[in-house]
């Protein structure tokens, strides 16, 4: 089993969060891990990108080769579509559609969407509608996670193990929220994927 | 034992606390900042009164680090690359007094130059101070190398540089733990003189340099960070330092490289190793993040005949850092691509963070500006260097820490006038203050800005060395008390301060401006931490 997640988005958007609860139930059912993050000046509302990469053999590198990516999993648009040189031929795009426009020149918002439904896997949702749905917004990313949740080839339970221990300091009410995140998020793509 | 997740620079401060460490010293500078964190934030460091807070800059945690070490214990200093030139004094010189306690120097090198402004490759300045370097591979060895470093040190009485790179520090994976082991007790040199650098006694200490660097490659030859991997297919022999072994093992999924490789992860080189692998194989292929300095040694230990590729002859690109697709075109394999990027992608550049302070200063001194020629403000390392970007443009260098104050008065000596510094208050403590004395002493006609938010914010909100300082510092050095002012960077009070800065332009003196507003980043985290604190205390 392998799994090289290219986690992507904005300073401050929560990707470390995704990554962090992909880790802790990847380890817990005793894989291998390499998580390789941005940190310093690059945090400040520029992109973003984290490589996760998950084995049940050990990994080698730190960075996924390009081409070699398994999935990309984007809590903004246009930050997807940044790195598809990473993406494998059989890769999934699981994205955001909301996007998060804190430059000028930010490309019309539908060009982009139409270069994501042009890809050959992909699962798009608009994290923050469902979010808000839930009463957190916070928990869009989580909700991102959740659609991605079917493809990591992990058991979702142990998804839901790894919120429980991230957010072990934080309230019931908040630990409750990002579980329904992650359900909202999985049963999105899991309607999409049926349909 | 169970494996912890540990980023690289966390594996290094856990590797330090289980190996008896008694201090570690630093100014924060990505990649390396994580490691005193993680020792700042350890119950086990705390139980164990570990010194770890932060030093004003990387000079003077060498020479603490350097002192606790003649006092017997085991000491770790941390810095990112440029930061070693900070240090470079004391530490070419601890490689003279050599040392007492164990000493590790860590210096966290950044290729491709993510948060930084350039790449220089540590192991010329280990190479240089002629003392041992260990490069890790991965977190793993990252822990173990500290162990072992400590040894090494106290062994043969130098300090031991370990060198990682952004990828490493910057990385997580599962990392064992040894047993703790117990810290020195103070223990004074057996030698008094041996920290005494008398040319007389210089000398000598120098020659007993000179004498162990025998030991020191017998030490690599027989380190288990260098191995001899041998292949059959000798028509190619690798030599991969550090994470660049990883990047080789990629490209081949069952892990069996046919070529020997040699696995570099201590220095000075192993020359038997190499002249064995150079021996046997028809061609040598280099992979180094970095610089091309082992590449440039090869060459040297065989002259010419042999074939060698790496970064010089451009099998690998001379600059940047490396990673699996680089090292599979070197060794002619096919290279991988997924998707193009779409054509209507464009950049997203780090910024300023809503309602910064620094925002506001820059409109304000950019208005002023706007009657006055450009080019003229000179400014430093921090989230303030932004402020060359658009949409302000305000800001004309940066080079180095402190460099504002000092290339201000210099073209201030070549008649630019006005000439003005920006500069933040930890970068200020961190090599400013030295500057501005010079400009005290010339009377030099420059406008300082020191923006004070309190914080060193671009490393993620360390304390400020001289908090609530900076204008009783200047006072006391001797900016005359008329020409300091405390203005308030925000928008209602934009008027005044620009009036104020038109004014002090205008003085053909020193003049500081120390805009002064918390960073809203830090208010952010001390309002959250408060409010745990209210919710923990009910």
């Amino acid at each position: 089993m392998k799994k090289d997640i290219i986690l992507a988005g904005v300073g401050g958007q929560g990707i470390i969060s995704i990554a962090a609860i992909i880790g802790t139930a990847a380890l817990e059912q005793g894989l291998f891990l390499k998580q390789s993050e941005v940190h310093g000046m690059s945090q400040r509302g520029g992109d973003v990108q984290s490589n996760l990469r998950i084995s049940d053999k050990e990994i080698a590198s730190d960075l996924i080769p390009y081409g070699k990516a398994d999935l990309i999993i984007s809590v903004e648009p246009l930050e997807a579509l940044r790195h598809l040189p990473f993406l494998s031929p059989d890769g999934w795009v699981i994205t955001n559609t909301k996007p998060y426009i804190n430059i000028p020149e930010y490309p019309e918002i539908e060009k982009v969407m139409n270069e994501i439904r042009s890809l050959p896997h992909y699962i798009a949702l608009d994290a923050e509608e469902i979010a808000k749905e839930i009463g957190s917004l916070k928990t869009a990313n989580i909700v991102i996670l959740g659609a991605a949740s079917p493809f990591l080839g992990m058991q979702y339970e142990r998804l839901e193990e790894a919120i429980r221990f991230i957010f072990r300091n934080k309230s019931e009410d908040v630990i409750i929220k990002n579980l329904l995140a992650l359900k909202a998020g999985k049963d999105f793509s899991k309607q999409q994927m049926e349909s | 034992m169970q494996r912890l997740l540990f980023l690289g620079d966390e594996a290094i401060a856990q590797g330090a606390l289980d190996a008896g460490l008694s201090g570690i010293y630093a100014y924060p500078g990505t990649p390396s900042t994580e490691i005193t964190e993680f020792v700042q934030h350890s119950k086990q460091a705390k139980q164990d009164k570990i010194h770890s807070t932060w030093s004003a800059n990387e000079k003077t945690a060498m020479e603490s680090a350097l002192g606790m070490s003649y006092a017997g214990k085991r000491s770790m200093v941390c810095m990112k690359h440029v930061g070693l030139n900070v240090a470079a004094d004391p530490f070419i010189n601890s490689a003279i007094t050599g040392t007492n306690g164990g000493l590790i120097i860590v210096a966290a090198d950044d290729p491709s130059m993510h948060s930084s402004q350039n790449e220089q490759d540590s192991r010329f300045l280990g190479k240089f101070a002629m003392i041992p370097v260990l490069e890790p591979s991965n977190q793993q060895e990252a822990y173990d190398m500290v162990h072992y470093g400590f040894d090494l040190s106290e062994h043969h009485k130098v300090p031991v540089m370990l060198r990682i790179t952004t990828r490493l520090a910057h990385s997580r994976a599962g990392v064992k733990r040894k047993d703790l082991r117990k810290k020195n007790d103070l223990r004074l040199p057996d030698d008094l003189r041996q920290f005494v650098l008398l040319p007389a006694i210089a000398r000598k200490r120098y020659r007993n340099l000179l004498n162990i660097q025998d030991n020191l490659k017998e030490e690599s030859k027989n380190s288990s960070f260098n191995n001899y991997i041998d292949g059959s297919d000798k028509s190619l022999g690798i030599i991969a330092c550090g994470i660049a072994y990883n990047y080789l093992l990629e490209n081949y999924p069952d892990r069996h490289v046919p070529h020997p490789v040699l696995k570099i992860g201590q220095y000075p080189l192993p020359k038997k190793m190499i002249e064995r692998l150079c021996m046997e194989c028809a061609e040598i292929l280099v992979l180094e993040e970095g610089y091309p300095i082992v590449e440039e040694s090869v060459k040297g230990l065989l002259g010419k005949g042999l074939k060698i590729k790496g970064r010089l002859d451009g099998t690998v690109p001379r600059d940047g850092e490396l990673n699996p697709n680089i090292v599979a075109v070197s060794l002619g394999m096919k290279d991988t691509y997924g998707l193009p990027v779409p054509s209507l992608m464009v950049s997203r550049p780090p910024s300023l963070c809503s309602g910064c302070p620094h925002i506001d200063s820059f409109k304000a001194l950019n208005e002023v500006f706007e009657a006055l020629p450009k080019g003229r403000v000179f400014s430093d390392i921090g989230c303030y260097t932004l402020g060359a970007l658009k949409p302000y443009e305000a800001i004309n260098s940066c080079v180095d820490m402190g460099a504002s104050i000092t290339m201000a008065k210099g073209a201030a000596d070549a008649g630019l006038l006005p000439s003005v510094a920006v500069i933040g208050d930890s970068t200020f403590t961190h090599s400013g203050m030295t500057g501005l004395l010079d400009a005290i002493n010339d009377k030099s006609p420059i406008t300082i800005f020191i923006l004070d938010n309190g914080t060193t914010a671009m490393t993620g909100g360390q304390d400020s060395p001289a908090f609530g300082r900076i204008e009783s510092i200047c006072k006391g050095m001797g900016v005359e008390e008329e020409h300091i002012h405390v203005i308030r960077p925000l928008k209602k009070f934009h008027q005044e301060n620009v009036k104020i800065i038109s004014e002090e332009l205008n003085y053909p003196g020193v003049s500081v401006i120390i805009p002064r507003r918390e960073c809203v980043v830090a208010i952010d985290k001390r309002v959250r931490e408060k409010f745990k604190k209210t919710v923990a205390t009910g």
